[in-house]
């Protein structure tokens, strides 16, 4: 951290964006809530007879879809490329953040004259399903009861939520995606739409993800979850209709997680073993540490705009996924025969989607004889790098994108 | 044409390309052995010149592996399908046949396992090209002899405590390698130190005194 550095210095997170010095709070909060259904954002919505075939063994209709684009759909609708979020962001991936007045987060990737040029390219940006910002989740309203869902709302899963995308798209009147670009859980959805909908991705661009959720991961995100289950406050995922709020579980589920974002380097770097605002330890259980102030600002700013019960059905989302199950358990089936042009990129110091895991999926593509680019990232940012200003992202971004627009002769 | 009108040709020939492409004059040699619209794998790709040079000027289907995260980087960035690997590790996981020509330029040298890189090589691909430097050249051979110190040469600058060159050879190992691991010589070019094509059909104990380095096409069964 450098001098002028304050742990309440806006610092991107996996969360995308940037955190506000906490405030209002349950104001926020409450703006974050009204977003569930009505979103300030384009909504499809599809009715009782387009339902979705969760693969819960369910069906889920009507429901809605919560949208940004930028850039303007050429002619011949060949320019179009679909951003994935991962777990705790958005669909404002480019613009300010309708509750928090924040920068989109990936506006490091995303804007005129950027990697993903919205000059050049129609970007579509949604919201997951089970998403609490305007696409159907938990916090919305369930027609048949007129109540939020809850946990009555079916377990969804990465498929599901690509199955979704991919009506949005139809919706678009869009055949083919030029490139579907995500990092975390956002490359999980990135490889599924590459398996499920091969014909529909030309270029695919996963970054920091896996083909499957890691026991390691699934423990974390089971911390997470306990830690929301055992707030009082949760009332047995009815806490929408009981006027509570799990705000303490959720923001300890944040704080662990986000730990799981950084790196044992960065961690030093930016705090090491300084104090926050006092000269000595207080022998007490206040924050005297910088990393321990600034953890608890991540969850408090975490619960203003992120709903607990989506928390729980996101995460479990990703525990959930393993490209390979559906192919006898070998990953180089999935990809058979695949068209799509992959590029890869990992980064050193991420310790969650560790570099193994992106090489498993180059290993797979070039077992089944895939076009493939892979990089590791030198960073010692963690996990989060894929969100902040890296360099050499930025060119690899830009290099691969060129030269997919290039091919299909894309101005 | 007279031998001096020959390497006269030869000059401006290879000035010629090098104008038109600045590429290295072994990677020209390589791109003329492939064939047009082929599917290639460069293993050791370094920056992609070789992999650029076969999909602009060959119409290639080129993709790489490079073990340094600096070259695949500027790869991949330069749109090229580059992925960061390990020649003595990585080739293991290609299928058979997947591609027509899996090429070696100026690396076998390098790897821990140059007889199971070739022996993949020749699995993975239909054709394989090699390029080496020759440790047999007689410039080589003078200054160890004069000097009694390690060469290096232009083409093979490090010290012997620093090289990334571990297992050099000759052009006449090489071709004793290529008959151990059962492949056939379909063509061969010795390069002289001004990376011009040694002429003639000489013998390989000529070839190994007077070529800097060596390009070969093989191909599997003798």
């Amino acid at each position: 951290m450098s001098e002028s550095e304050t742990v309440n210095d806006p610092n991107p997170t996996e969360a995308g964006g940037q955190e506000r010095p906490v405030g209002p709070g349950r104001a926020y909060e409450a703006l974050a809530r009204a977003q569930a259904d009505f979103p300030q954002s384009e909504v499809v919505r599809f009715g009782p007879e387009r339902s979705l075939t969760l693969d819960a063994g369910v069906t889920l209709g009507p429901f809605q879809i919560a949208y940004q684009t930028y850039g303007t759909l050429n002619a011949d609708k060949s320019n179009a490329i679909l951003i994935c979020h991962a777990l705790s962001g958005d669909q404002h991936a480019a613009n300010i953040h309708p509750v928090t007045g924040k920068p989109g987060w990936w506006e490091t990737l995303i804007g005129p004259g950027k990697p993903i040029d919205t000059t050049r390219f129609f970007v579509i940006s949604s919201n997951v399903l089970g998403g609490c910002l305007g696409t159907t989740g938990p916090s919305s309203i369930n027609p048949k009861t007129g109540v939020p869902y809850g946990l009555d709302l079916p377990v969804v899963t990465i498929r599901d939520m690509v199955r979704a995308q991919a009506m949005l798209v139809d919706h678009l009147g869009i055949d083919r995606l030029l490139a579907v670009v995500g990092g975390s859980m956002g490359g999980m959805q990135v490889l599924q739409w590459a398996v499920s909908y091969p014909e529909r991705v030309f270029a695919a661009m996963p970054m920091a993800a896996a083909a499957r959720h890691s026991a390691q991961n699934i423990a974390f995100h089971e911390v997470g979850r306990q830690a929301v289950m055992a707030d009082p406050d949760w009332r047995g995922g009815r806490y929408l209709l009981e006027g509570t709020s799990p705000r303490r579980g959720l923001a300890v589920a944040r704080m662990a997680a986000h730990i799981t974002y950084m790196s044992d380097g960065s961690l030093h770097r930016k705090f090491g073993r300084r104090l926050q605002d006092r000269d000595g330890r207080t022998f007490s259980f206040d924050a005297d540490f910088q990393v321990e102030s600034y953890l608890r600002h991540q969850g408090e700013a975490f619960v203003d705009r992120f709903d607990a019960n989506s928390y729980l059905y996101v995460t479990r989302a990703m525990d959930y996924f393993d490209l390979a199950a559906d192919y006898g358990g070998v990953l180089a089936n999935a990809f058979k025969g695949a068209k799509t042009r992959f590029c890869l990129v990992s980064f050193t110091s991420d310790w969650l989607f560790p570099t193994s895991d992106s090489r498993a999926v180059v290993h797979a593509l070039n077992a089944a004889g895939a076009s493939v680019s892979f990089a590791e990232i030198e960073s010692d940012k963690g996990h989060d790098a894929f969100l902040l200003d890296e360099p050499e992202l930025t060119a690899i971004t830009r290099g691969f994108l060129d030269s997919a627009a290039r091919t299909l002769g894309i101005a | 044409m007279s031998p001096r009108e020959a390497l006269l040709h030869d000059l401006t020939m290879k000035e010629a390309a090098r104008a038109a492409s600045g590429a290295r004059v072994d990677l020209l040699l390589i791109a003329e052995l492939v064939e047009p619209g082929s599917r290639v794998l460069d293993v050791g790709a370094g920056d992609g010149e070789l992999l650029e040079l076969l999909a602009t000027t060959r119409g290639c289907d080129a993709r790489g592996i490079e073990i340094s995260r600096a070259g695949v980087n500027a790869g991949v960035a330069r749109g090229l399908a580059v992925i960061q690997g390990d020649a003595d590790i990585d080739l293991a996981d290609y299928p058979d046949d997947a591609f027509d020509y899996v090429i070696l330029s100026q690396t076998l040298q390098a790897t821990r396992r140059p007889k199971w890189v070739l022996e993949q090589m020749l699995r993975v691909g239909r054709r394989v090209i090699v390029s080496i430097p020759n440790f047999g050249f007689w410039r080589v051979r003078l200054d160890l002899l004069l000097n009694g110190r390690m060469p290096s040469t232009e083409n093979l600058p490090y010290s012997w405590y620093d090289t990334p060159n571990i297992h050099f050879c000759t052009i006449r190992d090489f071709v004793a390698l290529v008959g151990e691991v059962g492949a056939r010589i379909e063509h061969a070019t010795a390069l002289n130190g001004y990376g011009q094509k040694v002429r003639l059909n000489l013998p390989w104990a000529v070839w190994n005194l007077l070529g800097e380095q060596a390009v070969f096409l093989l191909s599997r069964g003798k």
